[in-house]
């Protein structure tokens, strides 16, 4: 923790000396977009690349930006100070205010707080959970694992219904007993549900993950760990259409976005399970197809584009065959052939046959 | 046809009632051709007939112009005109000719730069006024201090177009020295365009003059001098072969009093020597010494195409008067003082069909008008403001043909600009083409809204020069204070990163602030930094659109 005071002061003494010389006093923040994105081969994994670009507080354009940056690293400091935690919520109602005389607030809304979480996390080399700010839980887990957390134990198997939080740290959770063989991620909530009631996990002798959609960087981390730890093959379970393939890239490589912090949450020997195009046709699901929009299609072109996609001729037949035949499918439709299709049915024999996309 | 047993009239008969009609007559019949069509017309004509001799004689003599305007109003569209001015007065013989006589002047004969060109103008006020009020038109002149004032009450005898007296008097005071008139007119008095404008407008375009305004109202105006100086009187000028007409060409043979066509040629015309008479002779085929009294109708043709042929040198540009960059400019500051803004630009002299003309533009802007209004625009010609037809004029049509959005102002299509502003555009030539007698708008010549429209271009650019910068002045202004409002928080924030003083980081960012030059540094370094928000949007369509999509799948 010292080491990421030092960093934020260091940010701070930067800038202070620009002030000193009389300088326009500025921050500089790699950039995080596409451009900048680079796909490391060996590793399988997307880095940032060496692009910066500089935030000036003399500059109209950046000013804001500029002051809210700072803003952010300071409260940051605080936090750390004073050992507490706050989520980025929290930190967004804490840091707007109005400046005296005029109607201008410092943050509007908390889209313009949360990217400079991200800002100074690459600026300075620190993940946010150093800076001790936190997100909501979103994912879930259930499985044959005991872990301790905050002197706590938890059964991952005897949480009835539901399944455990994933908090947004989970550096800190010590794993006491992992009985599993694989990890399953589910892109739906339902779909966890579908296979928790099923107790697919204590079938199937695995752990169970639901991600609620795009997974949080704590459900990433856990992933991650899950596979590093304890070597467990991770498969990953999404709708078959172009933002289900890209939830998958997110766990196995990273996202443009993140891409700093790549190589501490990203799995990339995580594969895909399904849905594919194929098993559309596989498994008799023709029926229970959706027609794909046109924003699909081209979601699904832009995917091909991706190198981490199109250097594998399966996920390239796969994409191009969601452009040709113009459909996509919800893991949902697996219900068309019976309820307990999915966990009896169709998860098994994938597994079985060790049908994957890597 | 024609049944010839129907023909009621003879052309005998016919040339019983055809006789000659005087000049008098005809203008009694027509008046709105000088200009007289409405009663606040004919007010404005009288004023301004009576203002511009004035203004004349005034200038000819070398006096700096005093000018007093009169009206007083004496019945309920009776107005009584009293116009006095300090000039040279006019010789007690010439008196009633200048005011009983249409067409008598010493002005239509020469080619000079004046305000009056026909010699139409005072004596038109006097058949209007005893048409109008059937009063006669009094004149006093004095022409020294050490002679008698000479005073007289006349009408114009329309049959003849001859002056009727009907008083003649030698007075030994009444007038220092100069021209009085008193007219009697059947009129109407408004307060915009009409006299109030046009001497407001006499004033700008006569920098030089002084001009005391007594409105029927009662309120006094003073448009005082804005230089002491005359401007340089403007030379006579001979035609000049290019701007030559047949008629006028056939009239100047018969009165010439040169023996050859060759000296005929070089006396009578500017820009010809011997060597360029020969020139047109030989081109026309015609004996450079012939007489010039023996050319018949195709001579004349043949001489007249030959001197429209022949490359002859352009007029001299002495005979030019121009009001005079620094001079319009004083004024203008003088007549709008509150204006935020003033430019002049003086084009250098040009020539339409042999006649030597100059423009002169000037833009006053800001607090002179409404900004959601059409600019006003000050025609004038010769320095007398033009105040009707202002849509027949090459002064609106070249300010129109203007692409003004370049020059920072709107304008809505085929338009004068909106704003807050006043043009004004003086044009002086020794023959000003208007498009009708009472003198009320510029003829369109090619050449002349071309020459009007270059000058009203530069001085447009002048004034865009001045609204970016104005603009650029807000801007800076803006960025400051954006600067000085985060200030505080960036102290703070700094403050809580390094441990240094809140307030000590504020002084010296605002020590920053405060000094111009390096703010005008960081100002400039901004067009080169691309700013982060531009960075993380690539500029490339294709790029921004896959981001863009990539939003879609946006995490915590």
């Amino acid at each position: 923790m010292k080491e990421v005071r030092k960093k934020l002061e260091n940010l701070g003494k930067e800038v202070l000396q620009d002030i000193e010389k009389g300088e326009n006093p500025n921050i500089e923040i790699p950039i995080r977009a596409l451009s900048n994105v680079v796909f490391d081969k060996k590793t399988g994994q997307l880095k940032l690349g060496s692009k910066t670009a500089k935030r000036f507080y003399f500059n109209v354009a950046h000013s804001k930006k500029f002051m809210q940056t700072l803003m952010v690293g300071a409260f940051c400091k605080q936090l750390i100070n004073e050992n507490i935690h706050a989520s980025i919520r929290d930190m967004y109602y804490n840091l707007k205010r109005t400046f005296p005389d005029s109607n201008e607030n410092t943050i509007d809304e908390q889209s313009e707080s949360d990217p400079l979480i991200v800002d100074i996390e690459v600026a300075i080399d620190v993940l946010r959970e150093q800076l001790h700010l936190t997100t909501d839980r979103k994912g879930i887990v259930s499985g044959n694992v005991i872990i301790e957390d905050r002197g706590d134990r938890i059964d991952w198997s005897k949480l009835g219904s539901g399944g455990w939080s994933i908090p947004s740290t989970v550096d800190e959770i010590d794993f006491k007993k992992v009985d599993a063989d694989f990890v399953l991620c589910v892109e739906k909530n339902a779909g966890f549900e579908r296979l928790h009631e099923d107790k697919f996990w204590q079938k199937q002798k695995c752990v169970l993950i639901g991600t609620g959609g795009q997974p949080t960087r704590g459900t990433r981390l856990l992933i991650q760990r899950l596979n590093n730890e304890f070597k467990l093959p991770v498969y990953v379970f999404c709708d078959s259409d172009s933002f289900g393939f890209y939830i998958y890239s997110v766990i196995k490589s990273g996202s443009i976005s993140l891409a700093h912090v790549s190589d501490r949450i990203a799995t990339p020997e995580a594969k895909y399970i399904g849905l594919t195009i194929s098993d559309i046709f596989a498994y008799d699901l023709k029926k229970a197809t959706i027609k794909a929009r046109e924003v699909d299609i081209k979601r699904a072109k832009e995917l091909l584009e991706y190198e981490w996609f199109s250097r594998n001729p399966k996920w390239k037949k796969e994409i191009q065959l969601m452009i040709d035949k113009g459909v996509k499918a919800e893991i949902e439709a697996l219900s068309h052939r019976g309820l307990k299709f999915m966990s009896e049915v169709y998860l098994p024999d994938k597994l079985k046959k060790g049908d994957f996309l890597d | 046809m024609t049944d010839v047993k129907t023909i009621k009239k003879t052309a005998e008969e016919f040339a019983k009632e055809q006789k000659e009609i005087s000049i008098s007559e005809f203008f009694e019949k027509n008046k709105h051709l000088l200009g007289f069509d409405n009663p606040t017309k004919a007010l404005l004509m009288t004023v301004k007939e009576a203002v511009d001799n004035g203004l004349d004689a005034c200038e000819e003599a070398g006096v700096l112009p005093d000018v007093n305007v009169k009206i007083k109003q004496t019945g309920e569209d009776r107005f009584r005109v009293i116009v006095q001015d300090n000039g040279p007065g006019i010789v007690k013989e010439q008196i009633p000719k200048i005011f009983g006589k249409l067409l008598y002047g010493s002005k239509f004969h020469r080619l000079r730069q004046s305000r009056g060109q026909q010699g139409i103008g005072i004596s038109a006020v006097v058949l209007y006024s005893q048409l109008t009020t059937g009063l006669p038109t009094k004149v006093w002149s004095r022409t020294d201090e050490k002679k008698k004032v000479h005073y007289y009450e006349l009408f114009i005898n329309t049959t003849k177009n001859e002056p009727e007296i009907v008083k003649e008097q030698t007075m030994d005071d009444g007038l220092e020295r100069g021209v009085k008139v008193e007219i009697d007119v059947v009129g109407r008095y408004r307060k915009t365009q009409s006299v109030d404008d046009y001497l407001k407008q006499t004033s700008v375009a006569n920098p030089f003059a002084r001009i005391t305004y007594n409105a029927p109202d009662g309120t006094k105006i003073i448009f005082p001098r804005s230089f002491d100086k005359l401007p340089k009187p403007p030379k006579e000028m001979k035609m000049h072969p290019y701007g030559v007409e047949f008629g006028i060409l056939q009239r100047v043979l018969g009165k010439t009093n040169s023996k050859t066509l060759q000296s005929f040629l070089v006396n009578e015309f500017s820009s010809v020597g011997a060597q360029t008479a020969k020139e047109i002779c030989k081109v026309a085929k015609l004996d450079p010494n012939a007489k010039p009294t023996s050319l018949d109708r195709a001579g004349i043709e043949k001489l007249l195409n030959a001197m429209q042929k022949v490359k002859i040198q352009r007029p001299p540009l002495d005979c030019l008067s121009p009001i005079g960059k620094e001079e319009l400019e004083k004024s203008l500051k003088k007549e709008y003082p509150q204006a935020e803004f003033i430019t002049v630009v003086e084009r250098e002299p040009e020539v339409y069909r042999g006649m030597p003309f100059q423009i002169e533009v000037g833009v006053v802007y800001g607090n002179v008008g409404s900004n959601e209004e059409p600019i006003d625009v000050l025609r004038i010609a010769n320095r007398v403001p033009l105040l009707y037809q202002a849509g027949a004029c090459s002064t609106i049509e070249s300010a129109k043909d203007v692409d003004w959005k370049r020059y920072g102002l709107q304008q809505p299509k085929n338009s004068l600009p909106i704003g807050s502003a006043i043009l004004v555009i003086h044009m002086s030539s020794v023959w000003v083409p208007f498009v009708s007698e009472s003198k009320e708008a510029i003829a369109p010549y090619p050449e002349i809204v071309k020459e009007m429209k270059l000058a009203v271009q530069d001085a447009a650019r002048e004034l865009s020069r001045y609204l970016s910068g104005k603009r650029r002045a807000g801007e800076q202004k803006r960025r400051i204070q954006i600067f000085e409002r985060y200030a505080k928080e960036v102290a703070a924030s700094l403050s809580v990163l390094t441990g240094e003083e809140e307030n000590i980081i504020e002084k010296k960012l605002l020590s920053i602030i405060e000094n111009r030059n390096k703010m005008k540094n960081f100002e400039e370094q901004e067009t080169v930094t691309i700013p982060v928000a531009e960075a993380n949007s690539k500029t490339n369509p294709k790029e921004r659109r896959k981001e863009k999509s990539l939003e879609e799948f946006r995490e915590e």
